[in-house]
């Protein structure tokens, strides 16, 4: 439907080629960020299977469509508090490493459009996790919105629970 | 050619080199039955023929020398004894590898090959000038021998393809190259019966030729060389010098042809370079067929030949299509649940069908599966070459005896098996059996025996690898592990764990490292790979007497019964294969042993009891009450032990669901299921749970021990 909207409008294609769509959504009061590109579907939350010995930021198991995928809460992964995971939150089912992932976040909040030159590096933090996590950092509506790197808080999955 | 044929012709060429491994096992032990020796013949040169076809030259020369003492054999010209036997056994081998090298590249021991090259020729050089000129005649049907070696007579053949001929990969070229070796030989094309180019059918035949060939080979020379097209052709062979006596019954068969036998078109002879008539060329008329049929009765022994028919199928469909089942019966249990919940007051049909549903699921479940389940035979006849190569590399001789070749188990456990099996065999040879002088002073004979049996027990799969060597050196492995540090110099150990610690990661007893075993990755990599199958596996031995591996694995890697339970409120699943009983427990059956140990009394006996939620991390053991229901269990070392569970729901079958890739292995779990309310349940892995546990750890002060023994 975007690529219609694009070929109507013409003289803003070109501009509008270069525009990446990102999905916003927040994790404990903080806004972050993915590629539209990169999110499979968006699911209620629903409790999941508790998985024995995992860390603090693993929720657990959820049964997709028959496959069994693992829950991460990203705000006990970016190191903030545990999210309180209630009929409110959502789980963002992102695909890391050919394998579907589910990311439990507060609220999504918009998609939102905005050309390569708007990202900003992220500024040296004392945190190399920050440093990690954050691919670059976004002004929307007077907000700071954070991209998430993807490939580096999700590790290769057989790390993520050792 | 394209690769698709190619690829055809490496997959028959596995089921040639099976067979003809299949046979030479045979004639190893004793079964020198004229069929079995040309069913290798035939493997061998088919192969020949399909590799000559594609060009691999190397592959062509080996298999020819090979093939030309088969027929040496064959014609009983050559007697199997035992040097006979071993070379032909290494020679197939060898001949598995070329064709490996020629499907997948890389190069072939040029040594090993030349040596084995000149051990045949060993055998042919007495005869070497007959054998050059005719390697393929021997083995012709009873025909009176030549009349004159010297004298020259000439053939008018009259060979006619059928269309079934190109099926089978047979190509007229090699059929008269292999004349041509016999004589001198004019080819005429009889190109009559073809059709104009819109009246063409691509895949019939057509073409037919008039051979002269001049040579002083017997009659059954030439008709050798037709053997195997036989039946797939109209074939006939007609000598000038046999003519009076045969005058009458060829005369006979002409007319059943109705072909002028003897009145080739000399004209127009074929360059005989002429790229052979391909894939598009032949095709019999349906009454050629039928005329084929009605002169040549041999046609009927081909048939018998034949393989029952098979489908090959892409495995990925198949593994499509069990996952696809999978969920049937996962969505037929959400479902029958949803319209038990529904508030309905008479639901009777619906049950009644949705019976008849889950019972079609089971049904294609079960099919599915079959189609994954194959024989252990393919497997063990590997097994048979590993040992013979580790018995040649170490100087020790061991024959392999199997038993229980048409176990059928999961496609992906028999590939996944074939390195632990191949490990534990060189080891058997390596460490196991004896040097023949030190078998023979214990009274033994020279050759040691490993016994390799595959067998269905109980709803899974035992394979035993049983060697009558000098069984495990225990005071050994036991200073071996101490010098490592993988135990404590003080433990004290039984028979048992002494045998376990084997399979402890970097343990190795080989004294120096040979080139067969002892490379440091020992025997963990193989219980690595058995439990990645779900599979456990145990050593028990005798000194003196020999060492018994026992692999147990899952009859099918996609679903198990389970038992339903209850652990700190989180559903989860027992394999009921692990389970000898189930029991409510009262306060006066527990009692405390030591600090936090405690013992389940079953009539009379005591048993530690593990608690699952504890072992698990899921609620601290010192906490609440231990719950009240006990699962009795027996790991593979026969030790007992009580899981104690908050509550028994069910009996079940589930569909496993491999964690592999959702997270790293987690100790106390197998796998997952979904239930039928949609949820997932951590499937336990019981021997993992109890060590995990700590009342029964062996060693405290080294855990990572005990986990690997128990586990």
């Amino acid at each position: 439907m975007q690529s219609q909207a694009e070929v109507k409008i013409g003289d803003q294609e070109v501009k509008h080629a270069q525009q990446s769509e990102f999905v916003s959504f927040t994790v404990a009061g903080q806004a972050f960020c993915l590629k539209i590109t990169q999110i499979r579907e968006i699911r209620r939350w629903a409790p999941v299977t508790i998985l024995p010995h995992a860390p603090m930021d693993v929720l657990g198991v959820m049964n997709l469509r028959g496959a069994v995928i693992p829950i991460y809460d990203l705000s006990a992964r970016f190191g903030l508090q545990q999210t309180e995971a209630s009929e409110r939150n959502v789980v963002i089912v992102v695909a890391v490493h050919g394998k579907p992932v589910g990311l439990l976040a507060e609220s999504v909040s918009e998609i939102i459009s905005i050309n390569p030159e708007e990202i900003q590096d992220t500024p040296p933090v004392d945190s190399r996790y920050t440093m990690e996590y954050i691919q670059g950092i976004i002004s929307h509506d007077d907000t700071m919105v954070r991209i998430i790197n993807l490939d580096a808080v999700i590790s290769a999955p057989e790390q993520g629970l050792s | 050619m394209s690769g698709s044929i190619q690829d055809t012709f490496f997959e028959e060429c596995e089921e040639l080199l099976e067979a003809m491994d299949e046979g030479l096992t045979a004639i190893e032990g004793g079964d020198h039955d004229p069929e079995v020796v040309n069913a290798v013949f035939r493997a061998v040169h088919s192969i020949k023929g399909g590799a000559g076809a594609f060009g691999l030259d190397e592959l062509v020369a080996f298999a020819h020398k090979f093939e030309t003492v088969f027929d040496e054999v064959r014609s009983n010209k050559l007697e199997l004894d035992t040097k006979l036997i071993q070379l032909l056994l290494r020679c197939s081998d060898h001949l598995a590898d070329l064709v490996t090298v020629s499907r997948d590249g890389g190069s072939v021991d040029e040594e090993h090959n030349d040596v084995l090259i000149a051990g045949l020729e060993e055998y042919l050089d007495e005869e070497e000038e007959d054998l050059t000129f005719e390697p393929m005649g021997l083995g012709g049907p009873s025909v009176p021998l030549p009349l004159a070696a010297e004298e020259e007579k000439s053939y008018e053949i009259r060979f006619r393809p059928l269309k079934e001929m190109f099926g089978t990969g047979n190509e007229p070229f090699f059929l008269f190259q292999a004349l041509s070796e016999l004589g001198t030989l004019e080819v005429v094309l009889d190109e009559t019966e073809l059709p104009g180019f819109d009246a063409m059918a691509m895949d019939d035949s057509y073409l037919a030729w008039n051979l002269t060939l001049t040579t002083t080979e017997p009659k059954s020379a030439v008709e050798a060389v037709f053997e195997f097209v036989e039946g797939l052709c109209e074939l006939s062979i007609a000598s000038d010098k046999d003519a009076e006596e045969e005058a009458a019954a060829l005369a006979a068969l002409n007319a059943a042809f109705g072909v002028p036998g003897d009145s080739a078109e000399p004209e127009t002879p074929a360059p005989f370079d002429a790229p052979a008539p391909a894939e598009a060329t032949p095709m019999a008329t349906p009454q050629a067929t039928e005329k084929v049929e009605t002169v040549k009765p041999e046609s009927n022994k081909s048939e018998q030949r034949g393989p029952k028919p098979t489908l090959r199928v892409d495995l990925e469909r198949v593994d499509r299509l069990i996952n696809a089942v999978g969920e049937l019966i996962i969505n037929h249990s959400m479902l029958a649940q949803q319209i038990a919940n529904l508030d309905v007051a008479d639901l009777r049909d619906v049950e009644t069908e949705l019976e008849g549903f889950k019972n079609l699921a089971r049904d294609i479940q079960e099919g599915v599966m079959s189609i994954r389940a194959q024989p252990v035979k393919p497997l063990f006849q590997r097994m048979a070459r590993i040992v013979r190569e580790a018995s040649s590399a170490t100087e020790k001789t061991a024959k392999l005896i199997t038993e229980g070749e048409n176990t059928e188990v999961d496609k992906t456990v028999i590939e996944r098996l074939s390195d632990p099996l191949t490990h534990i065999l060189r080891n058997a040879v390596d460490h196991g059996i004896e040097k023949p002088e030190d078998r023979e002073a214990a009274g033994k004979n020279r050759t040691g025996e490993i016994r390799l049996s595959a067998s269905h027990r109980s709803g899974s799969v035992c394979i035993e690898i049983k060697d009558n060597g000098a069984g495990i050196n225990r005071p050994r492995v036991k200073q071996i592990a101490i010098e490592k540090g993988l135990i404590p110099e003080n433990a004290d150990l039984t028979d048992a764990e002494i045998d376990n610690l084997l399979f402890l990661p970097g343990f190795s007893t080989a004294k120096e490292v040979s080139n067969l075993s002892g490379r440091g990755v020992g025997m963990d990599v193989v219980k690595n790979a058995v439990t990645a199958l779900g599979g456990r596996i145990n050593v028990s031995s005798t000194p003196g007497k020999g060492s018994t591996f026992t692999i147990i694995l899952p009859l099918t890697l996609a679903v198990m019964d389970g038992m339903v339970v209850s652990v700190a409120d989180q559903t989860m699943v027992v394999p009921i294969t692990s389970i000898i009983e189930t029991m409510r427990g009262s306060d006066d059956m527990i009692n405390s042993l030591g600090a936090d140990g405690t013992l389940l009394s079953i009539r009379g006996n005591f048993v530690p009891i593990c608690d699952v939620a504890g072992a698990l991390g899921l609620r601290k053991p010192e906490g609440d009450k231990p719950p009240g229901v006990y699962l009795l269990v027996e790991t593979e070392t026969g030790q007992r032990s009580a899981l104690a569970v908050d509550d028994i729901h069910d009996q079940r079958q589930v569909v496993i669901k491999s964690l592999d890739g959702v997270c790293g292995n987690i100790p106390g779990v197998a796998a997952a299921t979904i239930l039928g309310d949609g949820k997932i349940a951590m499937i336990l892995d019981s021997e993992s749970i109890i060590a995990a546990s700590p009342t029964s750890a062996t060693f405290d002060s080294d855990r990572r021990m005990s986990n690997a023994i128990a586990s």
